[in-house]
């Protein structure tokens, strides 16, 4: 039985993190193109829950929520952002590339779609290796009309692997809204031509986000194959920090915020026991806190030295590379 | 040692290599049943089973990027892109994602990954399966790039490959498919090294894959005439092996590079640039290149001829180099 405490919890950190990292570019203590997931934080925290330690994701350039549910530490993600050699990418590549083996994050991904077949590979991997091992692969409906997403489902399909494609359908590709990008809006049609099982869950409730997640991983892990799991959400801020977003109607926004995800669920564990809101401000507090934490190590940190940037380009490097060229 | 056919050292080096280590599968287009497009894989199925040797789908993205899932999780993939112009459908797999995951994670991940690949230069198959885009692969940092031109080479650096920790383009030639040389299947063929097929004291010649053979033609001729051809066979295109070439030329004091790419930005432009710089002191003649017109490869047998460098557009170049 899931803890809703924990999800809130998470959720929190997510919505202070997102929060936090807006303020700093805005103040241009960190720089570098910023994607955020306020308002998607369900999607991201009930998905992760249903999964292992070492059960693996692939995620997307709006990637902050999935790194921190699956168990990326805000303190080396804050560090990626400002730069830091103990960021997740040695402060090299930014805050869109977080990876971390040993979370089971196969990467953030700043090419929409980028991350589908490579997080098909690790289900094909599991399956090759016979482990148990379940791959998640986040994506939003935008990617949907990425060639390589009719690749994944149809090769997943065929080899029944273990992933749960998990569609984060938000409306909005970029600043095309989706009665414009998608010919068939309602993802979940595409797992009828590939034969897989799908899903549909309210994006914004964590908890049916969390059985259905639950159900797609039970199915993969008993080698019942691939799931397309859409959840409806909305994405509270522009494509990036510094979009208006003059594109889209403020009421079509005011009406999904009065759905925020963590409202919803603390309003759910209020009506159940009276004491929850107390409990629940603690949460929202603290993850407050160990941002604010993570932000102050971090820019105390000196930057990621100069000479770094050639290091880790392979792993068995040859002795020419990287030499002198006249 | 025996002696095999190209495609046979390939097939040689993928039974090999599989047997040796679980972890290695074989995915691609017509790779299991059918036994490769051109015989490459013929067995594999038979033998490793059907959960290490795929068939897949007509699907480049996604088999670069299963195989990189896969080799970033624990198991050692040779994918197989049938055609060296279909790397383009695979680009951002290969490009934005493999070859940097490496870098981007601080390290942390790493991806053993082979792409097998052909390119059909010299073989009739026209402007979409008979590009040379080797310059291209090795433009992007994070990726290995090799070209045998021998049944030995095609064995032992399929092999290296296989056993390296990042990942490494093989590109194949067609041309060369039926060609028969000795494989020294306990040799070790390092990635990141040329290989000298001829030594000689007047003239260098660096070529790779199916211009290999072209230069050694050419410095046949050359030989009858008392100039000495020293034929480097480059076959390592990223990295380089920046000094066995300029050992070469220090030695010869002239250099003529032999590609099938067209040449503009093309890697023997890299070469010509590493021995003026590098190499400035020992040139006595300026670098020549010999490679196809700016233009598309055309089908037609006597336009392919003309379109690729042949011994006597060698010969030709050597003269002019001599010259000087």
């Amino acid at each position: 039985m899931v803890d809703p405490y924990a999800l809130y919890e998470t959720m929190a950190r997510i919505r202070s993190f997102e929060t936090a990292a807006s303020k700093l570019l805005a103040q241009t203590r960190i720089g570098g193109f910023l994607h955020l997931s306020i308002g998607q934080e369900a999607v991201a925290v009930g998905v992760c829950a249903a999964l292992r330690r070492d059960d693996l994701i692939s995620s997307t350039h709006r990637g902050h929520g999935h790194c921190i549910a699956k168990g990326g530490t805000v303190e080396r993600m804050m560090a990626e952002m400002f730069g830091r050699e103990s960021g997740y990418c040695k402060g090299r590549a930014g805050s869109l590339h977080i990876a971390d083996p040993n979370a089971g994050i196969l990467g953030a991904n700043a090419i929409v779609g980028g991350g589908l077949p490579m997080g098909v590979g690790a289900a094909l991997s599991a399956q090759v290796r016979g482990s148990d091992q379940v791959s998640a692969v986040f994506f939003g409906e935008g990617a949907v009309a990425e060639g390589v997403f009719h690749e994944c489902l149809n090769l997943a399909g065929l080899w029944r692997l273990p992933v749960v494609f998990v569609c984060e359908h938000n409306s909005w590709a970029e600043m095309t809204p989706v009665t414009t990008h998608l010919a068939a809006p309602d993802v979940e049609e595409f797992a009828v031509p590939y034969r897989i099982a799908s899903e549909v869950a309210d994006g914004n409730d964590v908890l049916v986000v969390h059985d259905a997640a639950s159900r797609a991983v039970a199915r993969a892990r008993a080698g019942e194959g691939p799931t397309l799991l859409v959840c409806r959400t909305y994405r509270w801020r522009g494509h990036f920090e510094g979009d208006p977003a003059t594109y889209r109607d403020p009421d079509e926004l005011a009406a999904w915020q009065e759905r925020d995800p963590l409202r919803a669920l603390r309003e759910v564990l209020v009506a159940e026991d009276t004491s929850a809101a107390a409990r629940l401000d603690a949460l929202d507090a603290e993850a407050e806190r160990a941002v604010q934490r993570a932000v102050e190590a971090a820019e105390a940190e000196p930057p990621a030295p100069v000479g770094t940037v050639v290091e880790d380009v392979y792993r068995a490097p040859l002795a020419i590379h990287g030499g002198a060229h006249a | 040692m025996p002696e095999l056919k190209y495609w046979q050292a390939i097939r040689s080096a993928l039974r090999d290599e599989m047997a040796r280590d679980e972890r290695v599968l074989v995915l691609g287009e017509d790779v299991a049943q059918p036994g490769g497009p051109f015989g490459a894989t013929k067995g594999l199925l038979d033998e490793f089973g059907p959960s290490r040797v795929r068939d897949t789908p007509i699907s480049e993205a996604a088999i670069m990027g299963a195989a990189l899932g896969a080799a970033m999780t624990g198991l050692r993939p040779v994918a197989e892109i049938m055609f060296l112009d279909f790397m383009t459908l695979a680009a951002d797999q290969l490009v934005n994602q493999a070859a940097k995951v490496s870098w981007m994670s601080g390290g942390r991940f790493h991806v053993p990954l082979v792409v097998r690949t052909i390119c059909g230069n010299r073989r009739g198959t026209g402007p979409q399966h008979a590009q040379s885009l080797e310059a291209w692969l090795a433009h992007v940092p994070g990726l290995k790039v090799v070209w045998p031109s021998s049944p030995g080479d095609a064995y032992g650096l399929l092999k290296t490959a296989i056993r390296d920790d990042d990942p490494v383009v093989v590109v194949e030639s067609l041309a060369l498919w039926g060609s028969r040389g000795p494989v020294d299947e306990g040799a070790d063929v390092p990635l990141g090294t040329a290989a000298v097929r001829q030594p000689g004291g007047d003239l260098t010649v660096a070529a790779w894959g199916a211009t290999v053979p072209v230069a050694l033609d050419a410095a046949r001729h050359l030989a009858d005439e008392g100039i000495g051809v020293e034929v480097v066979d480059v076959r390592s295109i990223s990295p380089l092996d920046e000094a066995t070439i300029l050992a070469s030329v220090a030695k010869t004091g002239r250099l003529v590079v032999v590609h099938d790419a067209v040449s503009p930005a093309g890697v023997g432009a890299e070469i010509a640039a590493l021995a003026a710089g590098q190499g400035f002191d020992t040139l006595r003649a300026p670098v020549v290149r010999v490679t196809a017109p700016f233009a598309p490869v055309p089908f037609a047998k006597h336009l392919e001829t003309a379109y690729y460098p042949q011994a006597d557009d060698v010969v030709a170049a050597a003269r002019r180099v001599l010259e000087r």
